[in-house]
């Protein structure tokens, strides 16, 4: 283990960029997302939870794909390069790394989707430890720990310092390249990140969320909790917008389309909704016409459908996001409670 | 609250309204959901507090399209709302029964998590009844405490009145929350330099993820469908692809509620990037009270807007030129 | 270029198509027109299996999922039955011969031609444009003809003109030993001295022995009928394959919108069983 102290980190964040990408938590304007880094970036790394998911870091908002031109009647098909430079996402927290581990299961299934198997490979990922876990937490219901992230490279900041612990070989890797400015841990600084660990796991255990049950979510009994009668009350504030979808750290449903630049078409993809109406639209109806049953897809999705295919990993890592951000108050804890409840009056 | 739970059931029992549109409390002490109660015991959840800032106006769009009447709680500026969709023919006054709720202001937990104050288990002074001007707020990280009028959401400094603009009954006390000038902010904007502005929109809105919360929750933007959900118009939709079509989006969405806009602020409540969206409204309405004389949308239901309507006073276009 | 080697493991991402050069095309009825694709050096495209897909696009108009109507045992080309019916296929009707598209795919699951349908009596039954998917299995199972029992093609649509096909139908299937071929058209029709009737309706007049397997490829409601009457006569779900569609977009079960339970009708399908298509969600 190393550490650094944290009035260096400026310093460690410059030694990094000169040699990759990198993006870490930014403040602008009150808001901290993922950014690239630059000098004058305002990095936040004491705001828990950026609004939108590091996603974007491996699945962009939006991202081309190729550039199609027209010559007469012929036609040529130019690719986007795939990533080929280094980079770090530095902060990412357990929920996060956990998103990806729920993208991964999608796009790197076969067949893989290369232009995200390229971003992961040459991705690097800083996971930070949770200092002070929120009430809008629930990471742990989905296996996460967020005293003790796993990624290339996990770290602690708590007091002045920041402690750093390679995991991988691209964590080793990256350990070496920050070499200068990073100094050996001793057996009290193992101590202090100890107790650390343990005051998180201590702090988890009083969310309020913490003990959230999953019991009846194994990807089973799918067509009864399709056609509970709970959806068509849950359902009802929910004001259609994407908003949940869009800051979580595991909805990956994309649309494709094309822009005409007036020198060739780029076809380019896009994040895209369960939750919009035209999600499911085609030439001849749309077999999801009413909000009820979008709503209910995203999380029959998210708790059934995910993990009847993937070994009962769930598509929720329990980041609160859509717990703090939903205009209308709604979430992935409100219907697992929902159904809870019924199952407890049977 | 007890006292509008007491008159709601009483509504409900002698049919007069089929449903109760309120809010239910949530699983944390600040996130209570709009919500419908039919039968006496759903009222168990049934919440009133500092946090039920959402417009419950735009739900009666729907409930208008339901069987029988649907008591709606509205808050005094919620009720400019529902005075301009019915003029907009969007929502049926005979389908709505209004009951104009009391308001101390509403809160904005983004406000209040802005301050630091996390891991939060409970807050107390929240009320509507409570005549405290301070929260206190138990958190996992010990007691915190700010005033009420710090935690507030924009629109209420700037609030419009405590005076509801229609109803069928009223209940509870509205307290006057004002202590900020509306138009300051649009003034702020207008003196800056054409750079400083571009830099100053294009910070903003680059923090955009096209999730249109604004739009959805807006009452104004009550299209059975909108421009930009069509796939025959060439605009990216749900794409951010570039800073043009984030300000399109935004600017065509303002220009299209222009004269209309009540200035509700529900835009800004639940943008999750934290845009002031309202500013853009703002500088309309602040515009057109300038052009065409001192108007509220929604102040009633039969007047006619500025911009459908034609007077001799009116502006002549070259106003724009001159004004640069 | 660049002297990374690390995506070399990967082959080109399937979701950059190729461009095909339409070779031939054959006003079918007058709104559907079969396109014949090949690669623009010639030759196939790629080689599929029949009741694949592929997306078709034409850049800048829009994208859209197509069954390959041809068989695999056409060694030549691609072809793709397309009805006229909205903003892509309106332009791709308009297109001539020498003009390009781009192809992606293919995509889907396929007839389990070589598995369990093999050895077996086999029932097509198709309405309209629905016998595009079913036409490349019959030519496969005609090209193989010794892997299989009996054949027997029920095909109907609106009227004499709206059936696609009907110069290979004629020419060809009706001409091969041990296939018989039912026509019908919903209503009476000047010129018409064959079957008048909805599929369903003639499927039970004519009355199959169950001793067949079923394929059913049609209109949404005419899936719904048939499957009811192939019940009615007597033949279990797991007799009968037929084929959904929703709205597709990435074609590898990825970008979400054709999700339907645990299944994505673009990989996991279009074809299913019909027991399969029991246990989702109602919601296709």
């Amino acid at each position: 283990m190393y550490k650094i102290a944290k009035e260096n980190l400026a310093a460690l964040f410059q030694l990094i960029a000169g040699s990759r990408e990198l993006y870490l938590p930014v403040k602008v304007s009150g808001q901290v997302n993922f950014r690239a880094w630059s000098e004058d970036a305002e990095v936040d790394l004491d705001t828990l939870k950026t609004v939108k998911s590091p996603k974007d870091a491996f699945f962009p908002q939006s991202e081309d794909l190729y550039t199609c031109r027209k010559d007469g009647k012929k036609l040529t098909v130019e690719p986007e390069a795939l990533k080929e430079q280094d980079f770090v996402v530095f902060g990412m927290k357990a929920c996060d790394v956990k998103g990806v581990e729920v993208l991964d299961k999608v796009f790197l299934a076969d067949p893989v989707d290369s232009f995200y198997a390229a971003r992961r490979e040459h991705g690097t990922i800083v996971a930070m430890a949770c200092h002070e876990p929120e009430e809008t937490c629930f990471c742990k219901v989905f296996g996460a720990d967020c005293a003790e992230p796993v990624a290339d490279v996990a770290v602690w900041m708590t007091g002045e310092e920041l402690y750093w612990k390679s995991l991988t070989e691209k964590g080793d890797a990256l350990t070496k390249s920050a070499e200068s400015l990073l100094a050996e841990a001793d057996a009290e600084d193992e101590k202090k990140v100890e107790e650390e660990k343990a005051s998180i796991r201590g702090i988890v255990e009083k969310l309020p969320y913490s003990n959230l049950s999953l019991e009846g979510w194994n990807g089973e009994a799918l067509n009864e909790k399709f056609n509970s009668e709970l959806w068509e009350e849950l359902y009802k504030p929910c004001l259609a917008c994407g908003t949940c979808t869009f800051v979580c750290p595991t909805c990956q449903c994309y649309d494709i389309k094309d822009y005409d630049t007036g020198h060739g078409i780029k076809r380019y993809r896009c994040w895209d909704s369960c939750m919009y109406s035209d999600f499911t639209m085609m030439a001849h109806g749309n077999n999801r016409t009413s909000q009820m049953q979008r709503f209910r897809q995203r999380f029959m999705h998210k708790l059934v459908y995910f993990p009847a295919n993937n070994d009962g990993m769930y598509s929720c890592v329990g980041c609160g996001r859509c717990v703090e951000k939903c205009p209308a108050s709604l979430n992935i804890v409100k219907v697992i409670k929902s159904f809870q409840n019924q199952g407890g009056d049977k | 609250m007890q006292e509008l739970i007491n008159r709601a059931k009483e509504l409900l029992a002698d049919g007069t309204v089929a449903r109760v549109l309120g809010w239910k409390a949530g699983d944390l002490p600040y996130n209570p959901e709009p919500a419908y109660f039919e039968k006496e015991e759903d009222f168990e959840n049934f919440v009133y507090n500092g946090f039920c800032g959402a417009n419950l106006s735009k739900y009666m769009i729907e409930a208008s399209k339901l069987e029988g009447k649907t008591l709606v709680c509205l808050k005094p500026c919620d009720t400019y709302s529902f005075n301009q969709l019915i003029k907009e023919h969007r929502v049926d006054r005979e389908k709505a029964y209004i009951i104009g709720v009391g308001c101390k202001g509403k809160l904005d937990i983004e406000k209040i998590k802005g301050m630091g104050i996390k891991g939060i288990e409970s807050i107390s002074g929240a009320e509507i009844t409570d005549g405290a001007d301070t929260l206190t707020i138990q958190t996992l990280y010990g007691e915190k405490t700010c005033s009420y009028a710090d935690a507030m959401l924009e629109r209420c400094h700037v609030c419009k009145g405590k005076e509801h603009k229609i109803y069928d009954e009223l209940i509870g006390e509205s307290k006057e929350t004002k202590d900020a000038e509306r138009f300051d902010s649009v003034a702020a904007i207008e003196a800056m330099s054409p750079e400083e502005k571009f830099a100053f929109f294009q910070k903003e809105l680059s923090k955009c993820i096209r999730c249109n919360a604004c739009r959805n929750v807006c009452p104004a933007c009550s299209c059975r469908k909108c421009v930009f959900d069509s796939n025959k118009f060439d605009s990216s939709q749900k794409a951010n692809v570039d800073s043009f079509e984030e300000k399109m989006f935004h600017i065509i969405r303002a220009f299209h509620v222009a004269g209309r806009c009540t200035d509700c602020g529900e835009c800004s409540r639940v943008c999750p990037q934290g845009i002031p969206l309202h500013l853009f409204n703002r500088k309309f309405i602040k515009d057109i009270n300038e052009f065409y004389g001192e108007y509220q949308a929604g102040e009633d239901t039969d007047s006619r807007g500025p911009l459908t309507d034609f007077t001799f006073d009116d502006v002549e276009p070259g106003i724009v030129a001159e004004r640069g | 270029m660049s002297e990374c080697t690390c995506h070399k493991n990967y082959t080109l991402d399937t979701l950059i198509p190729q461009v095909g050069v339409i070779t031939d095309i054959r006003q079918e009825t007058p709104d559907v027109k079969t396109f014949r694709v090949n690669a623009p050096e010639g030759g196939k495209l790629f080689e599929h299996m029949p009741g694949q897909c592929a997306m078709v696009c034409a850049p800048g108009i829009s994208e859209g999922m197509f069954s390959i109507t041809s068989s695999p045992t056409n060694k030549e080309f691609q072809e793709f039955s397309i009805k006229k019916c909205g903003v892509l296929t309106d332009y791709l009707h308009s297109l001539e011969v020498g003009d390009e598209i781009t192809v992606r795919g293919p995509y889907g699951n396929h007839f389990p031609v070589e598995t369990e349908l093999k050895g077996k009596n086999l029932l097509f039954i198709a309405g309209g444009i629905g016998l595009a998917p079913l036409r490349s299995v019959i030519n496969y199972v005609l090209d193989n003809r010794e892997n299989y029992g009996t054949v027997d093609i029920l095909y109907g649509s609106r009227s004499a003109d709206d059936l696609v096909q009907l110069k290979e139908i004629q020419e060809v299937w009706m001409k091969t030993e041990g296939v018989n071929v039912y026509l019908t058209i919903d209503r009476e029709q000047e010129g018409w001295d064959g079957h008048v009737g909805f599929v369903p309706n003639y499927l039970k007049e004519v009355g199959f022995t169950t001793d067949k397997t079923a394929l059913v490829c049609g209109p949404p409601i005419m899936i719904k009928f048939v499957l009811a009457a192939l019940q009615e006569m007597g033949f279990s779900k797991e007799q009968v394959y037929t084929t959904l569609e929703l709205r597709m977009k990435c074609g590898v079960g990825k970008c979400g919108r054709c999700n339907i339970g645990s299944k994505y009708v673009c990989k996991d399908g279009p074809v299913f069983r019909c027991d399969e298509i029991d246990e989702l969600p109602n919601e296709y």
